[in-house]
């Protein structure tokens, strides 16, 4: 079992991090202050990552992606989740269940995507429908060769820089053998679409410049070739192809802690009290101890999920467990960042308690810690049907 | 025009050097190893005239441990086009690297070869210059801007008063400084097309060059800890101070 990474990924890794410290770094304080993403600022970075070919990292080759393989991909976002969340997210991932695009839609939606010419996001969550997915009610009724969709999302990431969504909405009822169950397909919308409406949500605690949305659909009418992958088949489309992205999270919290960790280190060593560098106290130098190996054990974990992902058979219980575990290590990392810091860990002119802030949100989207737990509980408990 | 371009790994110039124990040099062991900054400037500088249609073609080299291939790779991903490896387990001070290199250019035939001004290791600040009187070669050090026109270059030198400029023929050796330019990050395109890159090995017997070391280290000391200032409060204070405890006057 070999752990060192390969000279190349430890070349994808010194680029990217070189990338995020150059592009990205140099704007953090703008958007933290102005809880902003200036359109031209995110145009350069549009730019500048697809001249270093990181845009579409995470798309396949033939389809001028950067064809990196998953644990490349872990690697690379793991760097990624160093800079403020709202830059980095101009250094595009289109998602991946485009991939299931056919026909038309391919050159319409996947390719302009991958080109950066036009951007996606991603509607499911409803006000009435969070961890219970299939509890939403957004439904699209067949009209002739259209689909008339009528409903509402909330917490959209970045619906208001996108130019269309994926959107899940009910199409249908069924039955099962544990009772009748709505059937969920996916659409492509494209935002000046009549009908639907962006407005903006409300302002989360993490994640300064980055913005969710509240998509509104009003009678809105879109044609048959919107359709993405089959009618009923929502669902399967998406665990065929959003598997990965809690394991998204899961790196990013990695990256992040790292980042906290090279400043709480940085402090012990240098904050003087008593004579002494506080990390010489073992109260502190413990916690920097217990920091340390709380990210290494999510980083392997990550790594883990990653490269069984990469052999075609990461289990659900893989990326909950790294989702659950690297989000809850960023959480006890940046708090006791911000403990050794002390009160100059709470002031907004250090990073330390964005770092804290923006921790919250990781153990609650893309799928909450207690549906994580849910799912790896489950995997232990159905073999012995239970 | 093909340019040759001499690149050294080195211990990462963000990681805090520690001093061996015993006084030998410097830890090394499970340190972070990089291009040296300078010599990735002038990696840079070749790739831009590659670019520019200047260079033909650009090879890097670099003599020393078969890690070095490492930072060989590293050269070829901001987009050098192939490597040679000196492979030599011996410590190569600057005399022996400059012969290294010079059997390089014999065989390999460039009329340019671009280096950093030091490696920010040692500091010595010596091969570039050691390798023009070798090959009996023009020379610019320093350099903080390099035009090429027939036959001859003119390079803008860093210098302690302000900015030199002089004019050399080809071939020449010519040093990065600093303000040179700022060298890129790799792309992901050429760190996918750098495996694919070929990269040959030599050793110093194929060049005909004994590569043992005509210096010796003594000592190798950590720098004495910087004290903390003080204030005084007249000149007279000053004075007696300059005089008595740091005893300048
Ligand atoms: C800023 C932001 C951006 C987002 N971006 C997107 C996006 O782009 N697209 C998108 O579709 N969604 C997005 N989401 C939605 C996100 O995925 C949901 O918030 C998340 O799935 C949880 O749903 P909820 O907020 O409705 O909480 P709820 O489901 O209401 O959960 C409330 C609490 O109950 C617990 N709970 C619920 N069910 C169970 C259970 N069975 N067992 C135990 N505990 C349970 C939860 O764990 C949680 O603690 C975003 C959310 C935020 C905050």
């Amino acid at each position: 079992m070999d752990f060192a990474l390969s000279g190349e990924q430890n070349m994808l890794v010194e680029s990217v991090r070189a990338f995020c410290e150059r592009e990205l770094y140099p704007h953090e304080e703008l958007v933290e202050q102005s809880d902003e993403v200036p359109p031209e600022l995110a145009q350069e970075i549009r730019d500048k990552a697809l001249k270093a070919g990181f845009y579409a990292a995470n798309m396949p080759e033939d389809l001028g992606g950067g064809g990196l393989d998953a644990v490349e991909l872990a690697l690379f976002e793991r760097e990624l989740g160093r800079p403020n969340y709202a830059l980095q997210s101009f250094v595009v991932r289109p998602s991946n269940i485009l991939q299931g695009c056919e026909g038309d839609q391919r050159e319409r939606y996947l390719l302009p995507a991958i080109r950066g010419e036009r951007m996606d996001c991603l509607a499911m969550t409803e006000p009435g429908a969070g961890s219970d997915v299939r509890g939403m009610s957004t439904r699209a009724v067949r009209d002739g060769d259209d689909w008339v969709v009528n409903g509402q999302k909330h917490f959209i990431s970045h619906a208001d820089v996108a130019d269309f969504c994926i959107l899940f909405a009910v199409t249908g009822e069924e039955e099962t053998l544990r009772g009748p169950r709505k059937r969920i397909s996916s659409f492509l919308v494209d935002h000046d679409t009549p009908g639907l409406e962006v407005r903006p949500g409300p302002r989360p605690v993490s994640h300064r410049g980055y913005k969710n949305c509240e998509l509104y659909f009003t009678d809105c009418r879109i044609p048959g070739s919107a359709l993405l992958g089959e009618e009923g088949k929502g669902f399967e489309l998406a665990n065929t192809w959003l598997g990965a992205s809690r394991l998204t999270v899961a790196t990013m919290c990695v990256g992040r802690a790292q980042r906290v960790m090279d400043l709480a280190v940085d402090w012990a060593a240098q904050r003087k009290q008593f004579g002494q560098p506080i990390g010489r106290n073992q109260g502190v130098g413990f916690k920097l101890a217990d920091m340390a190996t709380d990210i290494r054990a999510a980083e392997l974990l990550t790594l883990m999920a990653a490269w069984n992902h990469g052999q075609g058979r990461m289990t659900d219980q893989d990326a909950a467990m790294a989702k659950v575990f690297a989000s809850e290590m960023l959480a006890r990392v940046t708090d006791e960042a911000v403990q050794i810091y002390g009160g100059m860990g709470l002031m907004d002119s250090l990073p330390l308690e964005r770092f804290w802030r923006d921790a919250r949100i990781e153990r609650i989207w893309d799928g909450t810690s207690e549906i994580q737990r849910h799912i790896i509980a489950r995997s232990l408990l159905r073999p012995l049907g239970a | 025009m093909k340019v040759l371009v001499a690149i050294k790994r080195v211990i990462d110039a963000y990681v805090k050097v520690r001093v061996k124990s015993d006084g030998s040099g410097v830890e090394t062991q499970n340190v972070k190893m990089s291009m040296n900054p300078f010599c990735e400037i002038a990696v840079e500088e070749a790739v831009r005239m590659k670019e520019a249609g200047i260079a033909s073609e650009v090879v890097v080299v670099s003599c020393g441990q078969q890690n070095s291939q490492e930072t060989i790779r590293t050269a070829l991903a901001m987009g050098a086009d192939r490597g040679i490896l000196v492979q030599s387990d011996a410590e190569l001070q600057p005399l022996a690297i400059a012969k290294l290199l010079k059997g390089v250019v014999e065989k390999e035939q460039p009329e340019l070869v671009l280096m950093g001004k030091q490696a920010v290791d040692n500091d010595f600040n010596q091969t570039g210059q050691m390798l023009s009187a070798l090959l009996d070669w023009s020379q610019a050090t320093f350099a903080s801007k390099i035009e090429k026109s027939d036959g001859k270059l003119t390079v803008t030198r860093e210098i302690d008063g302000g900015l030199e400029t002089i004019e050399v023929a080809l071939p020449a050796v010519v040093t990065a400084d600093l303000r040179l330019n700022e060298p890129r990050y790799a792309s992901l395109p050429n760190i996918m097309k750098a495996k694919k890159k070929p990269i040959d090995t030599m050793s110093a017997e194929d060049l005909g060059v004994d590569p043992s070391p005509r210096l010796s280290v003594v000592k190798v000391s950590e720098p004495p800890a910087r004290q903390g200032g003080a204030k005084v409060g007249s000149v007279a204070e000053l004075v007696e101070k300059l005089k008595n405890e740091a005893k300048v006057i």
